[in-house]
């Protein structure tokens, strides 16, 4: 965690730029961060794409099947264009994936990309519910703890967070289950919605809460929020280990600067010193730190869907590993992959943005 | 010397460490009244954490003792953390060293000059707004209502420490620490700095502790010097006896200072048996 | 501009000092026991861990065994004493593969600088923004389940740290008179690199290995957990508790004992690299 310093002017003349020159700088400072994107998002594809050509089952033998005759397995050959050299593949692979066309999923027959597009946001209302648990209760348990440094919230915060980031959550999740559901019955079953549920309300938006809702059944959006908090607890538990440490570390760090001792010379309490002083100047690096732990809960929801039998894009995933269906394999990877590199870089830039602002 | 405003008695304070605690002031007694008192020494004589301890600011594993430490008649040992909040700002302030640090890089200007009205006073915003600019037309700062919105990076190290001056004071203390206000400053401004310092404090009737390793400058902006070395007081004399001090450490020092006489010629180095 | 290079020093004292710690303490000694448990997995062992006892099947915890059996009426004790092997290995070959991969890009960008340290860095940070754990899963997916492939994917997926922190630490022994000496010396290109910027760089990556270690052995988990680590019926943990999820409700001990073995190592792991954390950089403690 840098601590905030400030560029010293020696002339105070000059010591602003321009205005007229501001404009221009955000326009590099955005098209820089494209160009940063893009190639990454680049690489992405290619890695992907590399591993369809590299690996061992053949994709138009998948397509046919073993028992399929010399000509109709040329003619797959022909269709998925593996005649071609391999750089006019990956153009090809490109330019299909742009137009939202991502193959064929082996196991469920239909195209990949509607297969992801009904599962992705059961995962998203999945992170996304997990990632504010996570956050809110982290940020406080790392605040609190480094507000009391040896106190017991320290205690439990080091403790929760050592918890968090050693154990495995897919076991952790298979505990909960036992202990929530089987013993002592105070949460609903794996899956999204109960059996009542599932076949009275419509899939409109394909985010639960919100299709519960307008379904207008009564108790469907209980249902909903009682079958979720189960996976969400698991993943939050998962965020909350980073986030508070991180927390914890970074207002530890600013209590022992300059700036600190100076507003506790003019008097300030520990609270004020806190929340006014010093989260203005951590707040890009808990932007960060909780834009990365959700990029984070998007993988963590492989495995946690499995235990819990979400219908996400994680157990889309899994259920392909297992079939070794490769287009629905990488078809995932690529879209689950793009929107970690998406928030990723959208951090890099808001954080760059909110640094801008303060020290020239 | 009238009742002494700041009156402290064998204070010690110590640190722990591996080989057990250690005395990094060792049982000082002094008195500052109405009145600019330097502490003079070199890094490490305790000069600062003496500072810092009559503030209440030293980290929690230091431990301070004293027969006596009262400031305007409260036992400054008996204070509890809500009762050390309401005297810091109000009753003493402290000038840190290097504006580049101890501003809030966050906080505009106005808002940190401000601040200890806000602490302390029921000013309304529009007043406290307005003392504010006041207080930075006498510090010195040109064009206060443009630095007033400024953010710390835009100022030069001047203008910062003129701002730290402006922030502490405005509430009008009657004590006022000052620890090394000018170490990271240029020649010049140093002198401008202190000057200024010493009328403001004139001016509002504060007393003032200067803390500073260089005796010369202290000689021309104290009353009284205090001399400390590694955790005590080997002299104490009115400034303006410093030519003829008696102490030899005290005369080791203010032999060394560098001048248009001494230039080209070995300055005097003091060894440790010189100061008994 | 020469600069001042303070590398961090590995020596005794250092990991005397971070003994010291008491959470280090503890981590360092699970590590041991798991380690010992790994290595004399078939002295200590009661019984082989392939061997079925059909008749034996799902046994409640007993004096014949320890932790019961499992759904094959494999004894759980001995599956969970060598599951800890191939966990380890893989950790070892990841971290072979890793490391070296990761530090040789890093200190090549870093020494040759210009064009090639542009490149290199442009490739780092790219594959840094990747999903790790994700295109791990999916290359082991596709290329075949195996404790090489899937070293080989974490590896593949994890070296940009190492890179990155390699570069700066040459970039930054690049501008020292310590290199420069050499280079007078007459000691050019290769032997220049190996012997004087490699034992410089080394450190730092094997503390930044330490603190990476925990991350790896649950990665490794997950991989068995989802059929992607070593073939049946090998005994690793992951794996066992994905068998164990078949019957959890039932007989949780199949799938509790092995997840909570990795619990175990991997706060091991978490414990050590907090007490090195304490030691590096004091504030944080």
């Amino acid at each position: 965690m840098q601590p905030a310093t400030l560029a010293v002017s020696l002339d105070k003349q000059n010591s602003r730029q321009p205005e007229r020159w501001r404009g221009f700088v955000v326009l590099g400072r955005l098209l820089r961060w494209l160009w940063s994107f893009a190639l990454t998002l680049l690489g992405l594809a290619l890695v992907t794409f590399l591993m369809t050509r590299l690996a061992p089952a053949d994709p138009a033998l998948q397509m046919v099947g073993d028992h399929a005759s010399q000509s109709s397995y040329d003619a797959a050959r022909l269709a998925l264009g593996l005649d071609r050299p391999l750089p006019i593949q990956f153009l090809r692979y490109l330019q299909a994936a742009f137009s939202g066309n991502l193959g064929q999923s082996i196991s469920t027959g239909q195209p990949v990309a509607s297969d992801i597009a009904r599962t992705f946001p059961a995962t998203i209302e999945l992170a996304t519910t997990a990632i504010i648990a996570g956050a809110i209760i982290g940020l406080a348990l790392g605040i609190l703890a480094a507000m009391r440094p040896g106190s017991w919230v320290d205690a439990i915060a080091r403790v929760v967070s050592l918890f968090g980031y050693s154990v495995p959550i897919f076991w952790l999740g298979l505990l909960m289950l036992l202990l929530f559901y089987a013993r002592l019955h105070w949460a609903p079953g794996p899956g999204r919605l109960g059996i009542v549920f599932q076949y009275t309300v419509k899939p409109v938006t394909g985010f639960a809460i919100v299709d519960a809702w307008l379904s207008g059944k009564p108790g469907a959006v209980a249902d909903v929020l009682a079958h979720l908090v189960l996976p969400a607890t698991v993943l939050a538990l998962y965020a909350l280990a980073g986030i508070s440490r991180l927390t914890r570390g970074a207002v530890l760090t600013e209590l022992g600067q300059e700036y600190v001792l100076t507003a506790r010379a003019k008097g300030a309490s520990l609270t004020r010193i806190v929340f006014v002083h010093i989260l203005p100047n951590i707040f890009g690096t808990l932007l960060t730190v909780v834009a990365l732990a959700y990029a984070s809960l998007l993988e963590g929801a492989v495995l946690t869907e499995t235990v819990f039998a979400w219908p996400g894009i994680g157990r889309y995933l899994t259920t392909a590993m297992f079939a070794g269906d490769t287009p629905a394999i990488l078809g995932a990877t690529l879209v689950v992959g793009s929107t970690f590199v998406l928030l990723n870089a959208l951090t890099d830039l808001a954080v760059g943005f909110v640094q801008k602002g303060r020290a020239r | 010397m009238a009742e002494p405003l700041l009156d402290v008695q064998n204070l010690t304070i110590a640190f722990p460490s591996d080989g057990g605690p250690i005395d990094v002031v060792k049982s000082i007694s002094f008195g500052v009244g109405r009145e600019i008192v330097a502490v003079v020494g070199e890094s490490g004589s305790g000069k600062s954490m003496t500072g810092r301890a009559i503030m209440g600011l030293l980290p929690p594993h230091a431990k301070v003792r004293a027969e006596t430490m009262r400031f305007d008649g409260v036992d400054l040992q008996t204070l509890r953390p809500a009762q050390w909040n309401r005297l810091r700002g109000d009753g003493i302030g402290l000038i840190l060293q290097d504006p580049k640090f101890s501003l809030n890089p966050a906080h505009r200007i106005g808002r940190q000059i401000e601040e200890t009205l806000l602490l302390h006073t029921k000013l309304s915003a529009g007043e406290r707004r307005d003392r504010a600019l006041e207080m930075m037309d006498k510090v010195g700062l040109a064009d206060p209502k443009r630095v007033y919105d400024s953010y710390p990076a835009a100022l030069s190290g001047g203008m910062g420490q003129r701002v730290m001056i402006a922030a502490m004071l405005i509430n009008r203390p009657k004590l006022i620490i000052a620890d090394e206000p000018t170490s990271a400053l240029d020649h010049d401004l140093q002198e401008q700095i202190l000057l200024l310092l010493r009328s403001l404090v004139e001016e509002f009737g504060m007393a003032m502790m200067l803390i500073s390793h260089d005796l010369q400058q202290v000689a021309r902006y104290a009353d009284r010097v205090i001399v400390m070395r590694q955790g005590e007081i080997v002299d104490r004399l009115p400034a303006a006896s410093l030519a003829e001090a008696k102490s030899p450490y005290t005369r080791g020092l203010w032999a060394a200072r560098p001048s248009a006489t001494t230039y080209g010629t070995r300055l005097p180095v003091i060894d440790d048996e010189d100061a008994t | 501009m020469s600069l001042m290079v303070e590398p961090v020093v590995l020596s005794s004292s250092l990991v005397r000092r971070v003994l010291r710690s008491p959470s280090a303490a503890i981590g360092a000694t699970i590590l041991f026991v798991m380690l010992f448990a790994a290595l004399f997995a078939p002295l200590i062992a009661p019984y082989d861990p392939n061997l079925q006892e059909t008749a034996n099947r799902l046994a409640v915890p007993s004096a014949a065994h320890w932790i019961g059996t499992d759904a094959f009426g494999r004894d759980l004790l001995s599956r969970l004493l060598y599951g800890a092997r191939p966990t380890l290995l893989l950790v070892l070959f990841v971290v072979l593969l890793m490391a070296p991969a990761g530090i040789i890009i890093g200190v090549l960008a870093g020494y040759f600088g210009g064009i090639t340290e542009r490149i290199l860095m442009r490739i780092t940070d790219i594959v840094m923004s990747f999903p790790r754990l994700l295109l791990a899963f999916a290359f082991v997916a596709i290329m075949g389940p195996g404790l090489l492939n899937g070293a080989l994917a974490l590896a593949l997926t994890s070296w940009p740290a190492y890179a990155r922190q390699a570069r700066v630490e040459t970039v930054a022994l690049r501008r020292s008179d310590y290199l420069a000496a050499a280079e007078m010396v007459g000691i050019r290109g290769p032997r220049l690199l190996i012997g004087h910027v490699l034992p410089l760089v080394m450190p730092s990556a094997i503390i930044r290995l330490a603190l990476d270690l925990f991350g790896i052995i649950l990665a490794a988990a997950v991989l068995g957990f989802l059929g992607l680590g070593v073939r049946p019926p090998t005994a690793e943990w992951g794996s066992m508790v994905a068998e164990g999820t078949q019957v959890i409700f039932d007989q949780r001990w199949i799938a509790a004992a092995p997840g909570f073995a990795i619990l175990i190592i991997s706060l091991g792991f978490n414990l050590v690299a907090d007490g090195l954390r304490d030691i590096l950089d004091p504030r944080h403690g």
